[in-house]
């Protein structure tokens, strides 16, 4: 797989280390009245579609920048490629 | 019909006329006591034990494609049982001892090989940590034994003991592991349910769930409409989109997992032996090709083949410890989806949802599981508590903080 880098350009998946579904970055908030159930379900449990998947790459071998990368399941084709920086912002995420 | 020598016998003085075919292809009943959702080994495990141990008749097998399309012949065959957690290993014991009565049990030939497995160490802290697992192997009742250097170079000359990065100091092994032909696991299971009277209807798929009131009462599939008391789900490498059509998120990512298999040679590897610095682990089939395989790919998905790195990498632990298979050439390679689990480990339990129960995360250690996880799941089924060496395997553990976590890496099933 390629993953075309926002900054970089077409990089080679095997630069990457990959951490799983982009929800991970919307981490709960502790103080919530349910935090505990909210950490139970952000820390072990994950929808896993078959088809399109929003994920995390770690450019670890490269200039270190997390990506959200779409990427279907079922064929490896990649749709997009984000700088997970800016998606976070987007999100609402401070940095 | 009952195989035996005498029947091949009688059938090889008389053409060959008289073999009928070894199951039924019925079309499903509008209700049963329990419809097994899945058709692949531990499907069909469970029907079996359920119908033979436990008593029960009224049972459906739905599978999607044909029967044990899926990981059951996707696997390198490889049985064991040299676990360590006290949730993990007992189990695992108890479906090595399945194994080893399988094939007069169920009277088919699974070619069931005790050849041997050894997993090679390559230091002094490595070495300590096998002792450890040997320990807690024969607490279990498993047998282990550990073997130095030198009984190795006796043995198995062939390895290259003194690479520069992972010299071989020893390794750890289990003389009554060893290999099986999976697609006659699934065959001989399939063929001793049907024997019992349960109908193993291919070409099902099960499209959702009719649950009324937190009560699952049957399954709607591309049959129609099927009524059941209890509905038993055991699609390992499916179950999120399976388990989704209940409604319910779980605590698996689909992973693939590639394998490998070489032009046949002559018998060279007396076993199965692994890599312990890297994730290689390879046995000769009786056709002579090396079978092998390593680490997953890494990344979500359900498409059955994988990508290059691994095959690189899978390649590179192979060169490791056996150079003389560098001229060996690879016949062919393909890929199983794996659901891996946030600790490694499976699940056998019911679910929220009164009546639906749910087997799968077996990471890509299901094959060997294959006896005992019919037998729990069937035991589960039949008395609604779980068989006493699966009670861990529960689907809240993570919740409660009790996670099996063989290798200790945390909720990263990429990592296990």
């Amino acid at each position: 797989m390629i993953i075309n880098h926002p900054l970089l350009g077409p990089r080679d998946a095997a630069e990457f280390v990959y951490l799983g579904d982009a929800a991970l970055i919307d981490r709960p908030d502790p103080e919530a009245e349910n935090a505990d159930e909210q950490f139970y379900e952000y820390g072990y449990l994950r929808d896993n579609p078959a088809g399109a998947h929003q994920e995390l790459w770690y450019h670890e071998q490269g200039d270190r920048s997390w990506l959200v990368v779409t990427r279907d399941t079922l064929t490896h084709e990649i749709t997009g490629v984000k700088l997970a920086r800016d998606e976070a912002k987007k999100r609402g995420r401070n940095k | 019909m009952r195989y035996s020598a005498f029947e091949i016998l009688k059938q090889g003085l008389s053409g060959n006329k008289g073999w009928k075919p070894v199951w039924r292809e019925p079309e499903p009943k509008a209700e049963y006591d329990v419809i097994i959702v899945g058709g692949g080994g531990h499907g069909l495990s469970t029907a079996y034990y359920l119908s033979k141990v436990y008593g029960m008749r009224n049972i459906a097998v739905l599978e999607k494609g044909w029967l044990g399309s899926g990981n059951i012949g996707r696997n390198t065959t490889i049985i064991r049982s040299n676990y360590m957690m006290p949730g993990n290993q007992p189990f695992y014991e108890f479906s090595l001892k399945l194994w080893e009565g399988l094939e007069q049990d169920f009277n088919y030939n699974a070619m069931v090989s005790q050849r041997s497995i050894l997993n090679l160490f390559h230091s002094d802290p490595q070495r300590d940590a096998f002792v450890r697992r040997a320990n807690a192997m024969i607490l279990s009742g498993a047998d282990a034994e550990l073997a130095d250097e030198a009984q190795l170079r006796r043995e198995l000359p062939f390895l290259d003991f003194d690479n520069a990065r992972f010299p071989i100091k020893g390794g750890l092994y289990q003389r009554r592991g060893g290999t099986v032909r999976h697609d006659a696991v699934a065959w001989g299971y399939a063929r001793g349910a049907d024997s019992h009277g349960v109908d193993i209807i291919q070409n099902c798929e099960v499209t959702g769930f009719d649950i009324e009131n937190g009560v699952c009462t049957g399954v709607q599939s591309s049959k129609g409409r099927i009524r059941a008391k209890k509905v038993a789900v055991c699609v390992a490498g499916s179950s999120s989109r399976v388990m989704s059509l209940a409604g319910m998120r779980l605590p698996i990512e689909s992973h693939v997992l590639q394998a490998f298999v070489t032009e046949g040679l002559k018998p060279t590897l007396p076993g199965v032996i692994t890599f312990g610095a890297g994730h290689f682990y390879v046995s000769q089939s009786d056709k002579g090709g090396l079978v092998f395989g390593g680490d997953i790919d890494g990344y979500n998905t359900y498409a059955q083949r994988g990508n290059l790195p691994v095959v690189e990498d899978v390649a590179e632990g192979g060169m490791a410890i056996m150079p003389m298979i560098g001229r060996t050439r690879l016949l062919r390679s393909w890929g199983g989806v794996m659901d891996m689990s946030m600790d490694g480990s499976p699940f056998i339990d019911k679910t929220h949802i009164e009546g639906l129960y749910f087997n799968g995360g077996w990471c890509y250690g299901g094959f060997k599981a294959t006896p005992a996880s019919g037998y729990c799941y069937a035991h589960l089924l039949a008395n609604d508590t779980p068989h006493p060496v699966a009670t861990e395997m529960r689907l809240d553990r993570f919740k409660r903080g009790h996670i099996i976590d063989e290798k200790g890496q945390g909720n990263q099933p990429n990592l296990h």
